[in-house]
């Protein structure tokens, strides 16, 4: 029977099997990269199940007009859970952890830069998730959904002032990200760190894999852009709590304020949740079509201008607050100037599976559902960084449709890829393949039939964040076929964790190098020992181990 | 499976299209069915966009789909890895220049669409509307008109000779809402400490539906609104019974006993009585609207009824307070209401 | 840290320290909070409806800025000496450090006991009110967090612990201490030279 974790085998050689208790004590003070980015990713897909369940409640109301499944106001909370838990329990988690695990073991390092720091990132920012769940705890308790906030993810001023949110629902969606957001800033730092300090001898920064490269200007973003979301917090409370005036209009307080403060936020967060989907794709793409990366000094010159740019777009999510003409302007020309490095990023890949000799494995069939969905999320997008077509759009299902297609059929897909992609690498063993399958086609199924006729439903005029439409207005056929998309989604995560569950227990065991990959990582053990490597590499070129296999033909004669 | 895919995808299409013209008994609010200028202006705009990102998709998908088809590995593979393609300094170039040039097309078309319709000039005949949000309904008033109601704007139609557009004003009571009816104009937002404005100019009478697009708490979902859209003369009747003071029916007499001696004065303003409050909707001409509780019942004395009895059982959360009346008072005041028309 | 080649006749292999790395990314993410501290400020400016303005309640406090700069000084120089393995002098210069900090914040307490008690302004009495005492606040925060990470490496200090092993510790420290003093330049001028 193949060893989860050799370390636990090294420690109790002569002992019995170490006790449940041993075991746990081991994950909890770790500060191995690896055992916390899989703690990382373990709680993400928790939180995801979460989070889904959520998503499933308000398709389930909104599936008839006029329904009764659940009040305006559990479904209030459902509709900010959803959001805010996907985005920073579900999205910052498992990509961070990949992050962690990956990074240190693609530039040849033992470990991340600060460990300890690494382990108490992760307990703030598991501590945030579980401070807002415990948030259905209070005032009426389970039924009627507690004390859960209720002010949409992004907390609008002066909904979240005391007057309009009474109670402390508002005060753990602050409190909890304050916490995570430490772990989140924790753990940028990090990686940032790591991959200036840490690199193996050889690896200048143009020989770092795109995932590195990728998760680094990712790392720069979060230490730019959590602060403001943290200012804007901490000025929330000071004004739910010692009477300050940030936000309160009757004091002559901005609304618009909250909302650029959060903004500025809120728009670069979604590219740092959507560059580590581009990193694995990086990865993926190449070694399934058996080709280099097409353009790797252009690749990483548009993920850093995205980095960039992406910093002067966020009012386009305020193109309706009555802007001036040459505001709304410049933000349209921002957003879509935004969009050429990553149609560029989108041909490069189309580049590298041209002339490739293509596997589909199931790492690569997630890619390639990523790369068709994300080019619809795309154009969409494009759609509304045209103001006046927002001016209608925004606020609506078409944006809801949008973003959607950008996070599950972007991020998600490429999550799912790689999840499938460096399991082996993880756990010494494989994911079964015809599961895979299973799991990718209900899912494509289920996806775009939830979120395609979303898109109708905005143009005709469904408001989002509504709990409840009346009939005669158009909304029933887009929001019956969005809903019955839901099933085939659970259908396939049911899959999914059958497959995970069941090759942890008995997949088939996995070499170091189960897919003939060329970056670092491969060439050491699945699971890779706690030292990462026996000795440190040195590295010629981006491909080390294609390198290494082709001596007759390296990388470094091209690059 | 490429094939059911663009089959299901034509179907969903074909779907749109009629869900967008609609049926009997759907009425649209498609922002592809405009009557007043700025939306015309949007859609304008939105098919120069759509074309190009239709194109977009049917070029770059295209290269996909070809590409993960015709460059699969085949069944009797070598095992040899095909021949390894770095990059190309043209080709980069060749799709950074070509995106950028769309670009450029778009922001030209934006700019002089975003500039069209926020800098358009209020002609003389321009009605004017302040509208102010409420959680969770619409204050109506028209100033220069004397007349204040909720939840149904009444407009005029306006003719290209002689344009009546309406401008409003929007203003917020408490939180951030946005007025949106798709088929007269794209949303704006209804800030509190600040002053929105935007016009809307139909060249259709009709009733135009909307409701509030920006999430402003527990009835965000039951802000509708209802514009009419009259000829000029149909509109000016309707003005002409809005400024008259309310109705004094003899047979609601007990009932604005009711009315007036219990809290309901503190809210509501039935214009020519006691009752002055600005909290809740003005009641004056109450039975002139055709929905209750922005757009959450009809205008039925049965739902009349329900909805003093207990406001949370009809939209719940709704900041109306149960008024703990007997039935007989009940009763009375609701045909007191029913008189206000 | 830099590690000696593995390839014969390839040069050196150096990469920056991770403490001066971490540190620059941690000083990266805090100047972004003040920046957005810093932009409510002036966005708020003028635009109180009542109480108090700046220029009415403001003096320059030139004292206990130059008291705070003068201790980015005396820490460079208490670096330095424990680069040189002189540790009672960096101790001396350390605790200097620490007092003229110290000093700062008792300055900035008595200027908040008068805005308050004589002026009656608070958080909470206008826009103004809100934005000073946030930035200012925060900015304080900052100096009683580098005060007692200070305040730890002195009890070292003193207890014979610290050595010029260290040094590089103490300077990547002595940064955070910088940034804190860099960004009282910016409220300084912001707040106390735009009251003017």
């Amino acid at each position: 029977m193949a060893v989860l974790d050799p370390t636990i085998a090294a420690v109790h050689r002569d002992a019995d099997r170490p006790s449940v208790l041993a075991i746990l004590h081991d994950w909890v003070v770790t500060v191995d990269h690896k055992r916390l980015g899989l703690m990382y990713i373990a709680s993400g897909l928790v939180f995801f199940l979460v989070a889904g369940s959520e998503a499933a409640i308000m398709r389930i109301q909104l599936a008839l007009p006029n329904n009764h499944f659940v009040s305006p106001q559990v479904f209030n909370r459902m509709m900010t859970l959803h959001g805010t838990t996907m985005v920073f329990f579900v999205g910052m988690p498992i990509l961070l952890g990949f992050a962690n695990y990956l990074v240190p073991l693609m530039v040849g390092a033992r470990d991340m830069a600060f460990p300890r720091l690494n382990a108490f990132s992760f307990w703030m920012s598991l501590f945030g998730a579980c401070l807002l769940y415990f948030s259905f705890l209070g005032a009426e308790g389970l039924y009627g959904g507690g004390t859960a906030p209720d002010v949409g993810w992004f907390a609008y001023a002066p909904l979240t002032a005391r007057a309009f949110s009474r109670g402390n629902s508002t005060d753990y969606w602050t409190l909890s990200l304050l916490v995570s957001g430490i772990g989140s800033i924790g753990t940028a730092v990090n990686l940032l760190a790591t991959t200036l300090c840490l690199r193996c001898p050889g690896m200048t920064l143009g020989k770092m894999p795109l995932f590195v490269w990728l998760n680094f200007v990712v790392a720069c973003m979060i230490l730019i852009v959590i602060s403001p979301l943290t200012a804007a917090q901490i000025m929330l409370t000071l004004d739910r709590f010692l009477g300050a005036h940030f936000f309160d209009t009757q004091a002559g307080g901005s609304a618009v304020l909250w909302q650029h403060f959060f903004w500025i936020f809120g728009h670069p967060e979604v590219y740092v949740l959507i560059l580590p989907g581009f990193a694995f794709a990086s990865e993926i793409i190449p070694v399934f079509s058996r080709k280099v990366i097409f353009g790797y000094p252009f690749m990483v010159a548009a993920s850093v201008s995205i980095g960039f740019i992406s910093l002067g777009v966020w009012a386009h999510h305020m193109f309706t607050v009555g802007m001036t003409p040459a505001g709304n302007t410049f933000f349209a020309v921002s957003t879509m100037i935004v969009g050429v490095p990553t149609g560029i990023k989108v041909f490069n890949w189309l580049a590298t599976i041209w002339g490739g000799k293509i596997r589909f494995a199931t790492p690569m069939l997630f890619c390639i559902g990523f790369l068709f969905q994300f080019l619809c999320a795309g154009l969409t997008g494009i759609m509304l960084s045209v103001a006046p077509f927002d001016w209608q759009l925004s606020d609506s299902y078409f944006v809801v449709a949008h973003f959607h297609y950008v996070l599950i059929g972007g991020l998600l897909f490429t999550i799912f890829g790689a999840i499938y992609y460096w399991f082996p690498k993880a756990t010494g063993r494989r994911l079964d393949e015809t599961l895979g399958r299973w799991h990718f086609w209900l899912f494509v199924v289920g996806f775009n039939l939830t979120f395609a006729p979303l898109h109708f439903a905005g143009m005709i005029g469904m408001p989002r964040r509504i709990y409840t439409y009346q009939p005669g207005r158009g909304f029933e056929l887009w929001n019956q076929l969005a809903s019955a998309g839901v099933v085939f989604q659970a259908a396939a995560i049911v899959f999914f964790l059958w497959n995970v569950v069941r090759s942890l227990v008995r997949g088939a065991p996995a070499g170091a190098d189960p897919w003939d990959a060329w970056t670092l990582e491969w060439s050491t053990s699945s699971p890779p020992p706690p030292y990462n490597f026996e000795t440190l590499p040195v590295v010629r070129s981006r491909r080390p181990l294609w390198d290494l296999k082709h001596p007759d033909d390296p990388d470094w004669r091209y690059e | 499976m490429r094939g059911a895919g663009a089959a299901a995808l034509l179907a969903i299409i074909g779907a749109a299209a009629v869900a967008i013209a609609g049926d009997d008994t759907t009425r649209t609010s498609s922002i592809f069915a405009p009557v007043s200028a700025p939306a015309d202006a949007v859609v304008t705009a939105a098919m120069l966009v759509l074309a190009i990102t239709a194109g977009i998709f049917v070029v770059v998908g295209s290269l996909l789909t070809y590409g993960v088809v015709r460059f699969r590995q085949p069944p009797d593979d070598d095992g040899s890895e095909p021949p390894q393609v770095y990059g190309s300094e043209q080709i980069e170039l060749a799709w950074t220049v070509i995106p950028i040039l769309i670009v450029v097309v778009l922001c030209l078309v934006t700019a002089r669409t975003v500039y069209d319709v926020q800098g358009a000039t209020r002609p003389p005949g321009a009605v004017d509307v302040t509208v102010v949000g409420h959680q969770w309904w619409w204050e109506i008033r028209y100033p220069a008109l004397g007349i204040v109601t909720a939840n149904e704007l009444h407009v005029p139609v306006s003719d290209p000779a002689n344009r009546t557009p309406t401008f409003l004003a929007l203003e917020s009571a408490d939180v951030a809402h946005s007025f949106w009816v798709p088929r007269l104009a794209g949303k704006t937002d209804v800030i509190p400490n600040r002053r929105n404005t935007m016009w809307i100019e139909p060249r259709e009478t009709g009733l135009f539906l909307g409701q509030c697009a920006e999430y402003c708490g527990t009835q965000h979902a039951h802000m509708l609104l209802r514009v009419y859209v009259h000829p000029r003369a149909e509109f000016d009747a309707w003005v002409a019974r809005q400024r008259e003071p309310a109705v004094a029916d003899a047979s609601g007499a007990a009932g604005r006993h009711v009315f007036e001696t219990t809290a309901c004065i503190n809210c509501h303003t039935v214009r020519g009585t006691v009752a002055t409050g600005r909290f809740g909707p003005d009641l004056t001409h109450l039975m002139s609207r055709d929905t209750l509780v922005a757009g959450a019942a009809p205008m039925t004395p049965e739902a009349l009824r329900d909805w003093i009895a207990n406001p949370d059982h009809v939209k719940p959360g709704a900041l109306m307070p149960a008024m703990q009346l007997g039935a007989t008072e009940l009763d009375q005041l609701v045909a007191y209401l029913v008189t206000l028309r | 840290m830099s590690a000696p080649s593995a390839i014969a006749g390839t040069p050196a292999w150096t990469l920056p320290a991770r403490g001066r790395v971490g540190i620059g990314g941690l000083i990266l993410a805090e100047s972004a909070v003040f920046a957005i501290f810093v932009a409510a400020y002036v966005f708020y400016v003028g635009k109180s409806l009542s109480g108090p303005t700046p220029k009415e309640v403001l003096d320059l406090p030139v004292v206990v800025s130059i008291l705070l700069w003068s201790s980015s000084l005396t820490i460079h120089v208490a670096v330095r000496a424990l680069r040189g393995g002189a540790v009672q002098s960096f101790t001396l210069w350390w605790l200097v450090t620490i007092l003229l900090g110290a000093a700062f914040l008792a300055g900035t307490g008595a200027e908040w006991h008068r805005l308050i008690y004589q002026d009656g302004l608070t958080i909470r009495t206008n826009l103004f009110g809100t934005t000073f005492y946030s930035l200012v606040g925060l900015h304080a925060a900052h100096v009683i967090v580098g005060l007692v990470l200070l305040t730890i490496v002195l009890i070292l200090a003193l207890g014979g612990h610290v050595t010029r092993a260290h040094a590089e510790r103490a300077d990547t420290l002595s940064l955070y201490w910088h940034f804190v003093d860099a960004v009282w330049l910016v409220v300084f001028l912001v707040v106390y030279v735009g009251a003017r």
